[in-house]
Parts: structure tokens; C-alpha cells; sequence
């Protein structure tokens, strides 16, 4: 059954839920378009499944469009999107000009019926185009880390993105100093998800079997593809180190991408890693395992999310809305949702890691007023009923683009 | 005279504007701080209160104070900066001069050396922009203002006080100033003279609870 938005009363309060109305009432019946470029899979797919039907309910006209590309469409992108975070990419003339060619074409197809229409990321950037003939307002929603780009796709995409109303970033630092209002719009977790909804003991217990993993030690985690950037390995350093003073399992379990020949590297590389130590847990998880990720998590003592690099992490939101504390690097996103020392605590090293988890797994009182703060945390700020009011807000700015305080009175 | 307007509770929300002006080290930090919007410097120096966590608040209560000591490790600047005592300005202009002042006397005293931040860890200038609204609880009198005051949220009573003072440039408090009308001028005062920053928000309903209580007893 479709999930609703008084669903969300029992866990944000009716009164959250009233003041999403109280704002939908400035900007009913406007007509919000979103534009992307898939339908399925990603996160940004992700999160319009679930925001678009919810700002339905609150009666705003709210649509999804998805632009259409060739094989080699999405290949040039994906050479931006690497170059976008900074990674060398070679990118000619021909591939500029094959992108232009398919938004003309998408501009032919679609019907740009929004009195809102905001685009996601960069591929559907160029529809900008349009506004000169049929005006409107237009938001740009950056999901990705735009700080320090190669200049050729930054130069190519930043007189398109100049042209639109407004731009939206997760965090400060994924920003760049434009000509347009930025606005900042944290990504969100669904508690009603799989991944994230209650769960019953004796649910997580089975999962916990399956995976062979002794409920009775505690178990230090991390979810996270097999990537470099994640450092399985630096976790693995740390739960040796943590091992020395304290019975404990390890468990890195995440999903992978068959096509990414380097994350079957760094899983063979963890494997090898691993080997001899039968507390150490490797689990490639197939895909729709959200409901035993969840599991997992509630079953765990710590979660750790050691990454070197990170986009916004919202595995850590993941972790501290079941209550678990977070020892985490002191990169991207993770910055936002550790509050050092008060839902976890952000570390450099494996060292660091080490220390930090010795210092949890020593003091269950800790982990318990972390576990709490963290659940708090998430709840405040990065639940999808806050991410639904920044909409509308969204909404509300376009309206009153010069204001700082934006007064409503009684109608 | 006084007049007999009743009180509307508002209720402010928040999006975060980003401004795209970052901070690698204190003399970047400084020429921004001369040059960014007052909002910005009001957003770093009460963000903390705005957030107003049941659990915790952090020690350093100013972003310019927690991150010259997180990322820049200074430690003496950031006591100074979180020392600063907000409630003594009136005017986001005079925090301003305050905080230029301590910064620049602190790289005089360095003569020059300034730490940068680790990469991916600059300071990042923010500002908010807020939509206030009524509530819906509106007060006739100090008796029903005092019964109101438990049911009004934590953000409400943040508009109301700080936000008002500071951002809206209002007088005083909006408790105060509404009080005053009322024929409550003693009351109004003593809100008046209360320092928001040294307690959580839970604290200061409680404490003008218990004044406008004492008083009405008078």
C-alpha cells in the first residue's frame, strides 16, 4: 500500500505535519515539475518516488519527467559526472556538441508544463534553453560535488546554469560562487522505508543467523560499496587494533556494480585482507537487500564509516536513526550528521577509529546517549518531511527572491 | 496608554542560503567577515540557539568560534570569539566590529602566521532565509499570555526573542515591547534584562513563566 503522509505523524508529530499544510497553503495548485534522466535507480530516482506523490497530497501539482538520450548521451555524462568531481577526463569538441544535440532533441519532445521546473543535474541542464521563449521559474538541483571541477564541462555548463532562477546544493561545500541564489537542501532518509522502518528482534536475529554473525559479541560495522574511497581496508586496520583488547566481529557489507570492474578489485583486496579471521564478515549484498541492511544495522553495536572521500553519506543518517553511534571520517556529508562527540565521533585514521570504538564498545551508557542524540539529529534535520517543507520553501523563495525574512500574516 | 492588542505567536522556518564565499585561513576569514551581509554573521552566531538540540549544544556556541577551533586549531582566538558576549549589541553591525577587532588583533599578535584549514574543511558563509507565520495561539492578557507560553514551540519563542532583537531590529523583544503596551513595564524589563545566552530555550520560558507569575502575585 502506498505510503501517505499521515503515516509520517506517528514518528514527526501531527504538529510537523500540520505546518507542512500551513506552508502548501501559500503555493497550492502550482504546478512543479521535476526533470531528470532516469527513472529507476540512483538516488535521485530514489527520492522523487517518494516526494513527488507527498507533495501531490499536499496539493501541489507536482509531476516527474524523465529526458531521453542514446547509449553515447549517457556516456558523455558520465564523463562529466567524473569530471565534474574533479577526476581527469578527456572531453572534445564532439562530445560538447553531441550533448547539445540531445537536449534540442528533448526540448522537441517535452512538455515543459511546470510553472516551477526544477532540473536535476547536469543532463537535463540545457533545457534552461527554453526559458527564454516560455519564461516560468527554473531551479537547477545539483545532487553531485561540484567544488572543484574540470573547467571544460564547468565553462560549458556555467552559462546554462547562470540562466536559471536558483540552484540547490546538499551541503556548503558541494557549492560555487554563482551568479544565481544558491540554496542549501539536504538529501533525506525515508523512516518508513525498508531500509529504515522498525523492525522486530526476532527479524533482526534471523538476518543476523543468516549472515553467521553471534549476536552475543558486539559487532562493528560498515555498509558501503567496495570502493577505495569507502577505506575497507582502514576499517578492517581499525577492528585489528579494536580486537586486541576487545571479543568483537566485523561486518563490511554493501552492494555491488557489475560494471565497475575496480569495485571487484577492492573486494578481492578485502577478501584477502579478511582471510584467517572468521569475526571478519565480507558480504556482497544483491540488489533490493534493504530490508536486511536494515537488519544489520539495528543488530550492530557501532557502525563505522571510515571514508576517505565522501558525498553526502547518508548511510551515517541510516545508522543514527536505529540509534547506533557513528565513528566516522571527518569528510563530505558525514561532517553534517556526526556531531563530533554528541551522535559519534569523526576521525583521519584507523587509529582514530580504533580508539573511538574501543572507547563506545567500553561504555554502553555512551553508546546508548549517543545512539539517542543521533536518532534526534536525524529526526530534526534529515528526515523526508524536511526535505518536502525545503520544497515548498523552494517554492516560496521564487516568490520572494529579495527577502531575508519572508513575513506570513493570518489570511 | 496602554492598548489592548492581543499577542500573535509566530513561528519562524528556515532555508539555508549559501553565498558561495569560503575560508581557508584567519585573513580570508577576516576579509569576508568585513564584507559579508549581516544575516550571514547573524546565522554563524546563532545558529546554535536556532537549532536549539534537546540534546546538546555545543561549547563553542559561534560557527567562527568552533571552526577556528576544529579545522584551524586556534584555541585562544576561539575562546575569545565564543566569549563575546551577544546580548551586550544591539546591532549585528557592532558583532561585526567586535569579532574584525579579535581576529585581527590575534594575527597582529602572530605576526602573520596563519594555519590553513585541511582541505575540504574551509569555512563556508551561509545565511537564512526565514518564513515566519502564526501559530495560531494568540494571547489577550499577561494571565492568558502565561498560560500560552508552555504550548508555543521552542523556534517561537527564538523568533520572538532573538530574531526580533537582533535581525528584525526591533527595540527589544517582542515579549517586552508587547508587554509595555500592556501597562506591564516592570515585567517587560525584567524579560528585558534576561540573558537568552546563557540558558537553553526551556530555560527562558521557564524563567518568564515564573517572572510574569511573580508578578501577576504582586
Amino acid at each position: 500500500m502506498a505510503i501517505r503522509l499521515q503515516d509520517y505523524e506517528q514518528i514527526v508529530g501531527r504538529e510537523e505535519i500540520a505546518e507542512l499544510s500551513v506552508f502548501a497553503e501559500r503555493v497550492r495548485n502550482k504546478r512543479l515539475q521535476n526533470i531528470n534522466s532516469t527513472a529507476v535507480g540512483g538516488g535521485v530516482a530514489e527520492i522523487l518516488t517518494r516526494l513527488v506523490p507527498l507533495l501531490g497530497e499536499l496539493g501541489i501539482v507536482a509531476t516527474w519527467d524523465v529526458i531521453k538520450g542514446d547509449q553515447a548521451f549517457f556516456n558523455i555524462t558520465k564523463a562529466f559526472h567524473n569530471a565534474l568531481h574533479g577526476h581527469p577526463e578527456e572531453i572534445t569538441r564532439e562530445m560538447l556538441d553531441h550533448f547539445q544535440a540531445n537536449t534540442e532533441a528533448n526540448l522537441g519532445s517535452l512538455d515543459l508544463n511546470g510553472d516551477v521546473i526544477v532540473v536535476h543535474d547536469p543532463q537535463p541542464a540545457g533545457l534552461i534553453l527554453k526559458k527564454k521563449e516560455i519564461g516560468r521559474r527554473w531551479i537547477w538541483r545539483c545532487h553531485i560535488d561540484v567544488s572543484t571541477p574540470n573547467p571544460k564541462v564547468w565553462d560549458f555548463l556555467r552559462p546554462m546554469i547562470d540562466q536559471y532562477d536558483a540552484s540547490v546544493f546538499s551541503m556548503p561545500d558541494f557549492a560555487r560562487d554563482l551568479a544565481v541564489p544558491q540554496y542549501m537542501v539536504p538529501p533525506s532518509i525515508d523512516p518508513l522505508s525498508d531500509k529504515n522502518k522498525p523492525l522486530s528482534q526476532s527479524t533482526i536475529q534471523a538476518v543476523l543467523d543468516k549472515y553467521e554473525l553471534d549476536s552475543t559479541r558486539p559487532i562493528l560495522t560498515q555498509i558501503s560499496r567496495f570502493d577505495r574511497l569507502k577505506d575497507p581496508l582502514g576499517v578492517i586496520a581499525a577492528y585489528r587494533l579494536v580486537k586486541r583488547n576487545h571479543d568483537c566481529q566485523l561486518l563490511l557489507a554493501g552492494g555491488g556494480a557489475p560494471d565497475d570492474p575496480e569495485g571487484e578489485v577492492v573486494l578481492r583486496e578485502v577478501k584477502e585482507a579478511a582471510a584467517g579471521d572468521p569475526d571478519i564478515h565480507v558480504c556482497l549484498l544483491p540488489p533490493f537487500s534493504d530490508l536486511e541492511i536494515n537488519a544489520l544495522v539495528r543488530g550492530s553495536t557501532v557502525v563505522m564509516q571510515k571514508s576517505i572521500k565522501e558525498g553526502f553519506g547518508l548511510t551515517v543518517s541510516e545508522a543514527l536513526w536505529k540509534k547506533k553511534p557513528v565513528v566516522g571520517g571527518r569528510v563530505g556529508g558525514i561532517k553534517l550528521q556526526i556531531l563530533n562527540g554528541v551522535t559519534g565521533f569523526l576521525v583521519h585514521s584507523p587509529e582514530g577509529a580504533a580508539r573511538r570504538t574501543m572507547q563506545l564498545l567500553a561504555n554502553p551508557g555512551l553508546r546508548r546517549t549517543m545512539g539517542e542524540n543521533g536518532h534526534q539529529h536525524v529526526k530534526q534535520n534529515f528526515l523526508l518531511t524536511r526535505h518536502l517543507k525545503d520544497y515548498l520553501f523552494l517554492m516560496l523563495s521564487l516568490d520572494h527572491p529579495e527577502e531575508d525574512i519572508v513575513q506570513f500574516y493570518e489570511n | 496608554m496602554p492598548h489592548s492588542e492581543p499577542f500573535v505567536f509566530n513561528t519562524e522556518r528556515r532555508l539555508v542560503v549559501l553565498t558561495g564565499q569560503k575560508a581557508r585561513n584567519l585573513p580570508e576569514l577576516l576579509a569576508i567577515l568585513k564584507r559579508i551581509s549581516g544575516s550571514s554573521i547573524f546565522y554563524h552566531t546563532h545558529e546554535e540557539y536556532f537549532l536549539s538540540r534537546q540534546f546538546a549544544r555545543h561549547e563553542l556556541y559561534n560557527d567562527f568560534a568552533l571552526w577556528i577551533s576544529e579545522a584551524l586549531q586556534e584555541e585562544p582566538l576561539a575562546e575569545k570569539l565564543a566569549a563575546i558576549d551577544l546580548l551586550s549589541f544591539s546591532s549585528i553591525r557592532q558583532i561585526r566590529e567586535s569579532m574584525v577587532a579579535e581576529i585581527a588583533a590575534f594575527l597582529e599578535s602572530t605576526e602573520g602566521r596563519a594555519r590553513e584549514c585541511p582541505p575540504g574543511d574551509e569555512f563556508h558563509f551561509c545565511r537564512a532565509k526565514s518564513f515566519v507565520v502564526p501559530t495560531g495561539i494568540v494571547a489577550r492578557d499577561l494571565p492568558d499570555f502565561l498560560n500560552r507560553l508552555p504550548s508555543v514551540s521552542n523556534t517561537s519563542l527564538y523568533f520572538h526573542f532573538f530574531e526580533a532583537r537582533l535581525r528584525l531590529e526591533r527595540i527589544t523583544n517582542d515579549f517586552s515591547f508587547w508587554l509595555s503596551g500592556i501597562g506591564q513595564e516592570a515585567l517587560a524589563d525584567e524579560i528585558d534584562r534576561l540573558n537568552p545566552y546563557a540558558m537553553t530555550l526551556d530555560q527562558l520560558r521557564h524563567r518568564i513563566i515564573q517572572l510574569g507569575t511573580m508578578r501577576l502575585g504582586d
